[in-house]
């Protein structure tokens, strides 16, 4: 395999990005820019998927590697995958085009700009995922901030600009502190390449400071509580492509790396610090529930539930159980579909009526029945129902915290519960009951490039929960040897 | 005295400058000839020392009281490019104002002069005597708009400041004079006796003097008054040149005789970084005037720098060198933009005057854009890879004190930064500006943003060149 298929995915929306600004934007050719960027993002979506059936599921070694010089003598530009990148991955290249088509109904002016920012973006996360080295991680990890600080605080709502200080500011903070741990793994080890360090580990010393140091940068993407306040004003503030994005893939990057790097390579620090990420989890998946249950604004109560489901995701990473951290990765995906399903629904009402607040809807069902169907299907996702893929996520996490600490799981159950109760009532709430709101009369049903978004997010979401074998299968050895090499490693110590 | 063509840049420029003093009182109106023969004379200056200068061995001259080397012959270089590229943009406004004269070009000259001697300097008196002669130079041309009350204040302050901590640094001088018996560098070395304290106090002095000449807190008060009142392209040389010549001296006044004393500086130099890089971070915030914010991020950005040389390696010293160099292109983007805020023969510098550029001017506020997230230290662009060098050298000396508090004071420096770019971005968009910009105002825009934007595809370029800056 000589062909640079992962740097080609890197580069081919940026490629995309530079087209789209030498063309010139104006109302009749809106459609042209549109359409270079679905191309562009199209491709990169088939040749994800190329790069997903070339995937050699039997190993957990690291596949199509390229390894160059960088800076010389300092930093290679290393990038692979393996088995768990390369669904993260393809989750970006899915949704990216899903937003883009998504723009038609949300976003006014300035088209080709947010276009070039979530083409920039798409670059941005796939980098994320497929890095190698830990300053090229860095890189592409802090960049996404640029293009997302401009797609809140140009198309975002209101309260914009606050919300988009505040992600910039905290993420920031948050990720300084990693670098820190970078530049010190670079002089402990003499190297920040992921697979030599694998190999090589890191002196048990130094453990704790540095997995604390990356701990903060995670911690606050993910978002864990109590440093996840940025992210209802985020998503709120966010136009609905932005909330998507946000949702779908920027906190999914956290996730990825508590796996990647806490788990990888501070295996005994994780095992030292592992209450505190199940009693951060536990508040996050209880506390942010009953938040989740008050909220009056739509979007936010779907931030806050992501806050819930990421912190299911963070427990069953912890778990270091081989049920638990598939069921994480499973409910990342998850997740990624149907909450960024989910903003778009809202997106959809929003642009009807232009109000996201739970009193202004009731009674729709019989106006948009099509959209109520869809919305029904996503509500029943993220609550867990059994035969969505929101299920298997959440289940095999549970089962994963069962073996682990018998405690946690109970309490974490408890969450899905309330989880079950805030999605079904906002859903009692919008879709059903009186129609009090006579100007509701007005609404029309799902267009046809919404249904389509819609329809393209909720076949993976039943797909996956009926038969999750494609998942399990291409994540299964990554899991099984990185579990295996952590407990070498925490016996050892 | 062989080695006589190796200051040949510093004679040729002199015999210049005095050429062109006699030609523009002998000739009326000479000066936009002045002006070209000037960018003529610093170009063929830089050849001359890159193809003689750069590369050979490290030599002195005139008993050891001057040095050429890979330093020397390096920060010469980005000198007289810097001193180039703000007299090719500066001609718009000067006419502007009406002060398109020709002693602005042979003011800069001067001062460039001085800072050569500075840089290649090996001794306290040739030292001194560099260091004076730019700052004459720069108290003339800090108050070069005289019709304005500013711009004379600005002046004044600064010949009043800057005197002041000239005085500390000769009285400096003088100690290390009186305890060591000689002013080489090279001397002072051999006769270091670290129980002097009165030689301890010489170091503290000449450091005081020092900071105050690159606006380290807490010797900075001058930088944000002198910054504003002065004439903008003026003050992009403030920011930019003045800067890299302390900066070497910095660097040979500490690692060539005190290297051995590192204990008793080291402290200074941490202290020196992080009050800049903290006070600089947070007193911007509340700035309206683009001037003003820019002298307290220049504040900010010379912590960076300093926390390099408090390091005492090798390493250290290249990243500082880096830094100030990336710094310079990013100053030069940011002032090209600032000279482009022109309506109706009026520039306009406060932060509310960008207010909705992203709609009028779309190019203009991207290559602004570029530029902020660039100074705020945001990957991939190149203000990053400066930090991530100094960052690194750092570390690499266990002074991670030094290192958390750099890296969260870019945190606050991104707000103020941010700030700007929320005002071009998010507000409401105002008059246009005038578009009839010089074609090399374009360029300079251009050009640095084009750099810092593809820094990242070629980082080792910079690295391999500074890299054979070997002091100690």
């Amino acid at each position: 395999m000589n062909f640079p298929i992962l740097s080609s995915l890197i580069l081919l929306p940026s490629i995309g990005a530079l087209f789209l600004f030498f063309t010139k934007s104006n109302k009749e050719n809106n459609i042209t820019v549109k359409y270079v960027a679905l191309f562009t993002s199209l491709v990169n979506f088939f040749l994800s998927i190329y790069l997903w059936i070339l995937f050699d599921q039997s190993t957990s070694e690291f596949q199509f590697i390229e390894d160059r010089i960088w800076i010389e003598s300092l930093i290679n530009y290393k990038v692979g995958i393996d088995g768990i990148s390369i669904l993260f991955i393809i989750l970006t290249t899915f949704i990216t085009p899903l937003c883009i088509i998504s723009v038609n109904n949300s976003i006014k002016n300035r088209l080709s700009e947010f276009l070039i920012a979530v083409l920039i973006m798409e670059s941005f996360m796939i980098g994320v995922f497929c890095s190698l080295d830990l300053v090229v991680f860095y890189l592409f990890f802090e960049a996404g901030l640029i293009p997302m600080f401009l797609i809140i605080g140009i198309w975002g709502g209101t309260r914009r600009v606050y919300s988009a200080f505040k992600f910039f500011l905290f993420t920031l903070l948050g990720s300084v502190l990693m670098l820190v741990a970078i530049i010190s793994i670079y002089w402990i080890s003499g190297t920040t390449d992921v697979v030599k360090l694998y190999e090589l580990g890191i002196d048990a010393k130094y453990q704790n400071l540095l997995w604390l140091a990356f701990f903060s940068s995670f911690a606050v993407k993910t978002p864990m509580w109590p440093v996840h306040t940025w992210l209802p004003d985020a998503h709120v503030e966010a136009p609905t492509a932005g909330s998507v994005l946000l949702a779908a893939i920027l906190l999914k990057m956290a996730g990825y790396g508590f796996i990647r790097f806490s788990l990888g390579l501070f295996p005994i620090a994780s095992e030292i610090f592992t209450p505190l990420i199940y009693i951060l989890s536990v508040v996050a998946i209880i506390f942010t529930s009953f938040i989740a249950l008050m909220q009056e604004d739509m979007k936010k109560l779907i931030a806050y539930s992501s806050v819930a489901h990421m912190g299911f995701v963070t427990l069953g990473i912890f778990t270091i159980q081989q049920q638990g951290i598939e069921g994480s990765i499973i409910q990342m995906i998850s997740h990624g579909l149907v909450s960024a399903a989910l903003f778009l629904c809202v997106g959809v009402v929003y642009d009807r009526m232009h109000s996201r607040l739970i009193s202004t809807y009731g009674g729709i069902v019989n106006i948009i029945p099509k959209y109520s169907v869809l919305f029904m299907l996503f509500t029943l996702a993220a609550l867990g129902l059994p035969g969505t893929s929101g299920f298997v996520g959440e289940f095999l996490i549970l089962m994963g915290a069962f073996k682990d600490n018998f405690l946690v799981a109970v309490i974490a159950s408890l969450g899905v519960i309330i989880g079950a109760a805030y999605m079904l009532w906002l859903y009692k709430r919008v879709v059903f009951g009186k129609l009090v709101n006579l100007d509701l009369k007005e609404m029309v049903d799902l267009n046809k490039s919404e249904l389509f978004i819609l329809t393209c997010l909720a076949i993976p979401t039943l797909f996956f929960g009926f038969y999750p074998e494609p998942l399990i299968n291409t994540i299964e050895v990554s899991i099984s040897d990185l579990i295996s090499a952590y407990n070498i490693n925490v016996v050892d110590n | 005295m062989s080695n006589l063509e190796l200051v040949f840049p510093e004679i040729f420029l002199s015999l210049s400058i005095m050429f062109l003093l006699i030609l523009g009182v002998f000739k009326k109106n000479s000066s936009k000839l002045i002006q070209n023969l000037s960018l003529i004379i610093l170009l063929i200056i830089a050849v001359i020392t890159f193809n003689e200068t750069l590369g050979i061995e490290e030599t002195l001259l005139f008993n050891g009281s001057i040095i050429i080397d890979y330093l020397s012959s390096f920060m010469k270089i980005v000198t007289l490019l810097a001193a180039f590229l703000v007299l090719i943009i500066s001609s718009n406004y000067l006419r502007t104002f009406k002060i398109f004269k020709i002693e602005y070009q042979i003011l800069i000259l001067s001062s460039v002069l001085g800072m050569m001697i500075m840089i290649s300097s090996n001794d306290l008196i040739v030292f001194y005597m560099g260091l004076e002669l730019q700052s004459l130079a720069l108290y003339v041309l800090a108050t070069f708009n005289r019709d304005q009350l500013k711009s004379s204040e600005a002046g004044l302050k600064y010949f009043v400041l800057s005197a002041l901590s000239s005085g500390l640094l000769l009285y400096g001088c003088s100690l290390i004079y009186g305890f060591t018996g000689s002013t080489n560098f090279n001397l002072i070395a051999t006769q270091l006796n670290s129980n002097e304290y009165a030689l301890t106090f010489g170091i503290v002095f000449i450091l005081v003097g020092l900071a105050f000449k690159i606006s380290a807190v807490p010797f900075h008060m001058w930088a944000p008054d002198v910054y504003e009142g002065s004439p903008t392209p003026v003050t992009l040389f403030f920011t930019m040149v003045p800067k890299v010549a302390a900066l070497t001296v910095f660097i040979r006044f500490l690692y060539v005789p005190f290297l051995n004393l590192i204990d008793q500086w080291q402290m200074i130099l941490v202290f020196l970084s992080i009050a800049s890089m903290l006070f600089g971070a947070i007193a911007a915030i509340g700035q309206t005037n683009l001037k003003r914010l820019i002298a307290y991020s220049s504040i900010s950005h010379i912590g960076y720098s300093l926390a390099g040389l408090a390091t005492g390696s090798n390493e250290g010293i290249q990243s500082s060198i880096i830094y100030i160099t990336i710094y310079i292109l990013m100053n030069l983007g940011f002032f090209s933009c600032l000279l482009m805020m022109k309506r109706n023969n009026e520039y306009h510098e406060n932060i509310e005057d960008l207010s909705g550029l992203s709609k009028n001017h779309p190019l203009l506020s991207l290559s602004l854009l570029v530029i902020l997230f660039s100074l705020a230290g945001i990957p991939p662009l190149a203000g990053f890879f400066a930090k991530f060098y100094i960052f690194k050298s750092v570390i690499e000396q266990s002074m991670y004190f030094l290192a958390i508090v750099g890296l969260l004071s870019t945190v606050v420096a991104a707000f103020y930064y941010l700030r700007i770019i929320k005002i071009m971005y998010f507000d409401k968009e105002k008059e246009k500006y005038d578009t009839d910009h010089s074609l090399w105002l374009k360029f300079s825009l251009t050009a640095s943003t084009l750099l810092i934007l593809i820094y990242f595809v070629f980082p080792s370029q910079l690295i391999k060149v500074v890299s054979k800056i070997n002091i100690i």
